[in-house]
């Protein structure tokens, strides 16, 4: 495992929402996390970055534990994520918000810039726009674009295809595979269940704080318990 | 004992101050304390208030007076309520206009009131008398208490000096206990509403207007009406200080006296709190009276003391924000429990 | 501001008296000294703001923005007394001579030496700050940090850094604003900061809080309008001008002219 989670407690100002969560990402692995409103996804991943700090549990990345660390030491270790909403920097240009998202690299990263605007060739056209006058579709790209600058090893997505048109939702996974393939490891979360647990590889269902099933994709897709509770039959 | 006496003098002259800067205090508790709005204009409801209840209540314009208004030599309650209602009005445009955007647009929109009233006391002489201010305001009750006193002595001669001092001051005792019933009052009234649903509401507006909002509760009207009572207290302290010092002017409201030293009043005590509210008014002025004897000893111009005990009070007051923020008596715990988050 | 104004002052009398030339330079009633101050006092300006956030703001930043507020209007109180207490409520003069307005032969209009070189280190300013948001990195982590602070920290950016920079950018520039006022008016006072404020904040809500560019035009209309209102109500009311600006942006427009967001 490349970025492990073990038995995490987390929540905010003492109310606990994470009563001890444990999962993990493999090396270029695409893993889904699904479950109901309020099962605690999106705090994961916060407490995963860094931005609430566990009261339990360790947060291990390749190796190290940077259980506590804040999101600026974390992201330099190479996970890189994209919240939910407010996810890209509106005026600025789209090459200011990729420039933003390399702030911390000191070397020449034309060349990084060069291979995502390959993944997003829409982004290169629209490169000297103001990002406050994309389109929705657009700044879901902006915002993942930004987060890959930094080349990191994991990804952390919060909900990428949210109020995006199915065509759009499409795209984006589409996106996410390609980005995939180039090696780096994805952690989502999706209310998009279905189609979530059928790109990727493993898949964690969460309810209430606490894991409930993890398996395949595959496997998730065809468990008649997580169809019934958590995929709406 | 004389010298006791004089003391004992000193000290309700100072408690009347004091306890008109509580009632500042309260009216910014409610506004702040309370509800989290930014009112960094207090001087200028204030002298609002000061300004309509002596122009109702006082004495017609001299015939040295550029003034050519008001002098209604109506009752002082009525000075009261005209000064009540007067800022009132105000904090309800401004609050109109503010209170739905951020918190910064209501700062900027209550310092630019208070300054725009600022220039016009200052600057419109029809109103105002500008400099020269307005002078012998009666004071409530103050003829018949006089009388009683004056007639008490000449009925007993054979007093000591001292008990005659004493006596002489009752004008002042009797203010006091003017000030202290409408500070209780105010207490009373203030204590009663925060923990009513209404003072929930003003509260969760504080801590997160969202939840408020999505809990069907119109977050501006709420803040609205907080607004304007915080600010009907203050010019309620307005229409209290003119009838006791008798004489006003611009100069008595400026930014120090009128807005800032209030504000290090409410955090040193205890912003949400209305002890703390009071306690903090007689421990600054307690302070600020305090170290004005210091211009006598020091071997500094008065304008250079005066500075140093301002720079000495900021210091405090971010003292206070850094090590102990919640104030010396912080909020209550029956209030910070519904603080949710 | 008036902090700046003042630490040119000072700078300004050290520099005489180090016995640097105070020639002034072609027409205009300065020389070098006022010129080495100006710099000065920006320096010593943006450093003390950046002691001051160490201090003071850095620990209460996590409490919000309404503290901060509180705070500032206390620094704000602290430092004016300082100025007090060492020079007292009266004027200060940067220098005393009287210069004769020039008449600029195509334009028709009269104008003194002074007032070119105000205008010409006003540019200056506008021009730079414009190059340091759009070209630099700092720069640009600042706007980005406007935008979305929380993003701004993932995205791993030191936002601290740019709170720092932004203190003491805007100290700068403050201090700027405070000598070429000086300079323009001969004297400087303790209270010039505060005369300023509304005026100040009419032109950064004119402008859309948030957008330098917006301020910059701001700043140009409030200056215009209070000068032009002279024309019609007593110099009195120039600072009522700014808030009735104010008021008639907050009903129409409160995002500012250019106001986006």
């Amino acid at each position: 495992m490349i970025l492990e989670a073990r038995n995490i407690k987390a929540g905010y100002g003492g109310v606990e929402i994470l009563h001890g969560i444990s999962m993990g990402v493999d090396k270029a692995e695409i893993i889904s996390i699904i479950g109901p409103n309020g099962a605690g996804k999106s705090t994961l991943m916060k407490t995963i970055l860094g931005l609430l700090k566990p009261t339990h549990g360790k947060i291990i990345f390749d190796g190290h534990d940077i259980t506590g660390l804040d999101p600026d030491k974390i992201v330099r270790r190479g996970i890189c994520y994209v919240p939910q909403t407010d996810n890209v920097f509106p005026s600025l240009t789209v090459e200011e918000n990729l420039e933003m998202g390399a702030f911390i690299r000191k070397d020449d990263f034309r060349g990084r810039m060069k291979e995502i605007y390959g993944i997003f060739p829409d982004l290169k056209e629209a490169k000297r726009f103001r990002v406050r006058k994309l389109s929705g579709g657009q700044r879901q790209m902006v915002a993942m674009a930004r987060a890959l600058m930094l080349d990191p090893q994991v990804l952390l997505l919060d909900e990428p295809s949210m109020s995006l048109s199915p065509r759009l939702v499409k795209l984006i996974f589409e996106k996410i595979v390609e980005i995939n393939k180039s090696g780096v490891g994805i952690l989502m979360v999706e209310q998009n269940a279905r189609e979530a647990l059928k790109l990727c590889h493993r898949g964690y269902v969460l309810a209430m704080g606490r894991n409930k099933f993890e398996d395949t994709g595959q496997a998730l897709l065809n468990n008649e318990k997580v169809g019934k509770l958590y995929l709406g039959g | 004992m004389d010298t006791l006496v004089g003391i004992l003098n000193y000290l309700v002259f100072f408690a009347i101050t004091a306890g008109i800067y509580a009632v500042l205090c309260l009216g910014l508790n409610i506004q702040f304390g309370y509800t989290g709005l930014f009112n960094i204009g207090i001087a200028g409801f204030y002298a609002v208030g000061a300004y309509t209840s002596a122009l109702l209540s006082g004495p017609p314009p001299g015939p040295l007076d550029w003034r050519t208004v008001g002098g209604f030599q109506l009752p002082w309650v009525v000075g009261l309520l005209g000064a009540i209602i007067a800022s009132g009005i105000i904090a309800f445009f401004i609050g109109l206009l503010t209170l739905r955007l951020k918190e910064d647009y209501l700062a900027i929109a209550t310092i630019g009131i208070a300054e725009v009233i600022r220039l016009i006391l200052k600057n419109e002489g029809w109103l105002s008398n500008t400099v020269w201010g307005i002078k012998h305001i009666p004071s409530p009750l103050h003829q018949p208490i006089e009388a009683g006193v004056s007639s008490f002595l000449k009925g007993h001669p054979q007093l000591s000096p001292w008990l005659i001092h004493f006596i002489s001051n009752a004008y002042n005792w009797f203010y006091l206990a003017l000030v202290l019933v409408i500070l209780g009052l105010l207490y009373w009234v203030s204590e009663r509403s925060i923990r009513s649903p209404w003072g929930r509401v003003l509260r969760t507006i504080r801590e997160d207007e969202a939840i408020a909002a999505v809990s069907g509760k119109n977050v501006f009207s709420f803040k609205l009406q907080s607004f304007v009572l915080g600010a009907m207290v203050m010019g309620m302290a307005g229409s209290l200080y003119a009838h006791y010092a008798k004489f006003i002017d611009a100069s008595s409201f400026e930014p120090l006296y009128g807005t800032f030293l209030i504000w290090v009043m409410l955090i040193a005590g205890g912003s949400g709190n209305s002890k703390g509210a009071i306690l903090g008014a007689f421990l600054i002025w307690g302070i600020w009276a305090g170290t004005d004897f210091l211009t006598g000893y020091l071997a500094l111009s008065a304008t250079r003391v005066a500075s140093l005990r301002v720079i000495a009070i900021a210091i405090l007051l971010e003292l206070v924000l850094l090590l102990r923020p919640q104030g010396l008596l912080g909020e209550e715990k029956a209030v910070s429990k519904m603080m949710g988050k | 501001m008036s902090l700046g104004a003042f630490l040119a002052l000072i700078s300004l009398t050290l520099l005489r008296g180090l016995g640097i030339p105070g020639t002034p330079f072609g027409p205009l009633s300065f020389g070098l000294p006022m010129i080495l101050a100006f710099f000065i006092a920006l320096l010593l300006t943006g450093l003390a703001a950046i002691i001051i956030d160490r201090i003071l703001y850095l620990r209460l930043r996590r409490t919000g923005p309404i503290v901060l507020l509180v705070a500032s209007i206390g620094v704000s109180f602290f430092l004016r007394n300082i100025i007090q207490f060492i020079w007292g409520p009266q004027p200060q003069y940067y220098f005393k001579a009287i210069q004769i307005a020039r008449k600029i032969p195509l334009l028709g209009i009269r104008i003194k030496p002074d007032e070119v070189f105000i205008i010409i280190v006003a540019a200056l300013l506008v021009i730079g700050l414009h190059f340091f948001l759009q070209k630099t990195k700092t720069g640009k982590a600042m706007r980005a940090a406007s935008d979305n602070m929380e993003l701004a920290r993932v995205s791993g950016i030191d936002t601290e850094k740019v709170i720092m920079w932004t203190w003491a950018i805007g100290a700068s520039l403050a201090a700027a604003g405070g000598i070429l006022a000086g300079i323009e008016d001969k004297f400087i006072t303790p209270d010039m900061g505060w005369q300023m404020l509304l005026p100040i904040f009419a032109a950064v809500i004119l402008g859309g809080i948030g957008n330098p560019y917006g301020a910059m035009a701001g700043g140009m209309i409030i200056g215009l309008s209070g000068e032009i209102s002279t024309a019609f109500i007593s110099t009195a009311y120039k600072p009522a001008v700014a808030f009735v600006i104010i008021v008639i942006m907050l009903l129409i427009k409160p995002r500012g002219l250019f106001g986006t967001r």
